[in-house]
């Protein structure tokens, strides 16, 4: 048997504490030891960088199969890799759909052949994503795939008697239900957040309560049955305060944020520019606050890219025919360093939690979001916190280029992500 | 000014300057020959996707006047699947030399992603964006108004406009609203409360649900057409509710000012928002609306094609 490489990754500040020595090997985190007092095989000199539990993040759109024009796994694992990320969910809205055990396996074999980020399918509640009757969940838990967590995300399963089947099924193998919380019959051709804005500009307005009410229905419907439900990409300070009551009443809610509904409002819609042009919609500036202040206190528990990749002949077009979407993996980090950090809301702990070890917890992966220690899987992203970068076109690696923040001069870089002990990222370049 | 694309962004001088234009093309066209010499070699395109008979024959109209070139692109819808994209006919409209677009569309915000989408230099003029504005339907209402009320000069401070129907889905209401306001009106905007938008903070207009206290010593009374596809949709019961609550009829016509008028963007729906009696009545202006229409899209062209009023 060969003897196996150690890495050691030298003066690195774990969660920005003091500097120590990580070193890696089998791809586990086997030593910590005094600054510069590591030894290894590999050396990698992290002076001034920050190491966090490599990101995981429970909402991607891969667009594989069926919409490889528009990304490809590879694409979004390479994305996903440049964003720290070391294991991503890919939602169900695929073509064909993610209802069934051989798609699902499809998607994680499509993961685990490109290797550069953890890829985990997750699996339609309904057939076809068409919210008539239950898709075959047990099957799909019990694939390759393993997939704990169902989602119709694009649609919401708006049939109450069809989202309290669901939310019981999954109990028998601890699935968890997340949820879009978008009323369809409040929604219907809508194109933007409703209020004053809309109004203005005569886009379809999309009223907080179509999500809202979808959110309030759920978590009743989750308390009576006793099941876990997760709410996906919440965007109203209404919203926060459901999911903030139903927790104190002991219902197992959990709530996710995107970083987009951390920073930008519904005032963007004034460009007509359809890169803004997201589902669910750019809310209001006192949302924004108040997604903040839930992600703040926990209460939302988890940060969701929503990544959304479009060809650009859906996004150059007019709005009410444009696609809804955005990128999100490779920006998430340095938007939530700007929105959360840099306003000290979050310190690099609880980040770390949001982005990493929570939502692991709610997709029960054990090997992911564990604590910087001995023992623990290395799954590790390395920051430069002092570090500014300009979004443009050649940074970014999907296949589409419909991010809203191009131009714009985001806080921190990312500079190596591990996957499982194994350079995913070095040095900014991603690692074929 | 480079283009035309709402009036909410329209300068009060620019507004004056629109319609002092049209008031010297008028007299000029009320003279012996109709026909100006100004834009002669100058090509402009009606890019229409809506059927819109009225509103082409007038862009029409004021650019053969002005001796321009008119080409006339009607389509059907533009989509990623159905036809050919909005941006690959600009690029084909630029190719062809295209020095203004007059476009109608049904999406709000076309004419907004014309102008400002770098496909396309070509001036651009909004004759309806979806719910979104419709300049130029405003900006002749303005002119129709002045004329009547204020002998064709200065602005429109005091006068007291009504609008009625369909404020929700309506580009003519916007439009209006924001340029009456420019130019010192006071608008009142009256329809049921669900064809009015739900948050209306930062509209410079006051709202009624009733058109019989509304309407009391209006100086002009602005009826919009009602779909009668909102009926389906539940933003009413019927037709018949909706003309006894909102349609204009002599006895709402006699409670306004006794110099008030009464204005349509057409076509009308004879019996439903307007009775025949009012729409045929003295204080009617719809043909005349129709007949400046021309005027004001002769100055929107004139000015945006670098005419000088000293020219004139």
């Amino acid at each position: 048997m060969t003897e196996v490489k150690s890495t050691v990754i030298q003066n690195v500040q774990p969660y920005g504490e003091a500097p120590v020595d990580l070193i890696i090997k089998n791809g586990r985190i086997t030593e910590v030891v005094a600054a510069k007092k590591g030894k290894g095989d590999d050396v990698i000199d992290a002076t001034g960088l920050i190491a966090l539990p490599g990101f995981v993040d429970l909402h991607t759109h891969l667009r594989e199969p069926g919409r490889e024009d528009a990304e490809t796994v590879a694409t979004a694992s390479a994305a996903a890799a440049l964003g720290g990320y070391t294991a991503i969910f890919a939602m169900p809205n695929t073509s064909p759909v993610a209802d069934n055990a051989g798609v699902v396996e499809q998607v994680r074999r499509l993961g685990d052949a490109v290797g550069l980020v953890e890829v985990h399918a997750i699996g339609a509640v309904t057939v076809d994503q068409a919210g008539k009757e239950l898709a075959e969940l047990g099957a799909m838990a019990d694939s390759a795939a393993q997939v704990r967590i169902f989602s119709d995300d694009g649609n919401c399963v708006s049939d109450s008697q069809l989202m309290r089947r669901a939310l019981e099924y999954v109990k028998a193998f601890d699935g968890v239900i997340a949820q879009h919380a978008q009323d369809p019959q409040l929604t219907k051709d809508a194109q933007m957040n409703e209020g004053a804005v809309s109004a203005t500009l005569g886009l379809r307005g999309w009223p907080a309560v179509a999500e809202e009410s979808i959110i309030a229905r759920d978590c009743l419907l989750a308390e009576l049955v006793q099941s876990r439900y997760h709410v996906l990409h919440i965007t109203t300070a209404r919203g926060v305060q459901i999911v903030r009551e139903a927790k104190s009443r002991g219902v197992k809610v959990t709530a996710e944020v995107t970083p987009h509904h951390l920073l930008l409002t519904e005032e963007s819609a004034r460009s007509y520019n359809p890169v803004f042009k997201v589902n669910p919609p750019l809310r209001t500036e006192h949302d924004v606050q108040a997604l903040r202040v839930g992600l703040a206190e926990g209460v939302i528990d988890s940060v969701g890219t929503d990544h959304a990749p479009h060809s650009s002949e859906h996004k150059d077009c007019e709005w009410d025919q444009a696609a809804f979407g955005m990128l999100g993996l490779q920006t998430a980090f340095s938007v939530l360093m700007m929105t959360m950090i840099q306003t000290d809301l979050l310190s690099w702990r609880t980040l770390a939690d949001r982005m990493s070890t929570t939502p692991a917890k709610i997709a029960g992966l054990t090997n992911q979001g564990q604590e910087i220690k001995v023992g623990s899987a290395a799954n590790l992203v390395l920051i430069d916190p002092k570090s500014n970068w300009t979004v443009t076109k050649d940074l970014i690696v999907s296949k589409s280029f419909n991010t809203p923040y191009e131009g714009m001069v985001l806080p921190g870089v990312v500079r190596y992500t591990f996957l499982n002990g194994k350079l995913t990222v070095k040095a900014g370049v991603v690692q074929s | 000014m480079k283009h035309l694309l709402s009036t909410q962004t329209l300068e009060k001088q620019d507004a004056l300057l629109i319609l002092d234009t049209a008031e010297k093309l008028s007299r000029i066209s009320d003279g012996p020959i109709k026909k100006l010499p100004t834009l002669r070699g100058r090509t402009i395109v009606n890019l229409f996707y809506e059927d819109s008979t009225r509103t082409k024959i007038s862009f029409e109209a004021a650019a053969k006047r002005l001796s321009a070139d008119v080409l006339n692109f009607s389509a059907k819808g533009s989509s990623v699947s159905k036809g050919e994209s909005l941006k690959d006919t600009a690029l084909t409209l630029k190719a062809m030399g295209a020095d203004a677009i007059v476009v109608r569309h049904p999406a709000s915000g076309a004419a907004h992603l014309l102008a400002n989408s770098g496909w396309i230099d070509a001036n651009v003029v909004n004759a309806g964006d979806g719910t979104h504005e419709h300049p130029t339907q405003a900006l002749l209402d303005a002119f129709t108004i002045r004329r009547q009320l204020r002998e064709g000069s200065g602005d429109l401070s005091g006068v007291r406009v009504v609008i009625v129907g369909d404020v929700l889905h309506s580009r003519v209401a916007r439009s209006n609203v924001w340029l009456l306001h420019t130019l010192g009106a006071k608008v009142t905007l009256v329809a049921p409360p669900t064809l009015i938008p739900n948050n209306l903070s930062g509209w410079p207009a006051q709202i009624d649900y009733n058109l019989d206290n509304a309407i009391e010593d209006a100086d002009v009374v602005m009826m919009l057409r009602v779909q009668q596809e909102r009926m389906q949709a539940s933003y009413f019961p019927s037709i018949r509710e909706y003309s006894r609550r909102y349609g204009l009829d002599i006895s709402r016509v006699n409670k306004m000012h006794k110099t008030g008028i009464v204005m349509h963007p057409g076509p009308m729906n004879r019996g439903i928002e307007i009775s025949s009696e009012i729409a045929d009545g003295a204080r009617s202006m719809i043909v005349q609306q129709v007949q400046n229409g021309v005027y004001v899209r002769m100055a929107v062209l004139y000015l945006l094609l670098g005419g000088a009023t000293e020219e004139l």
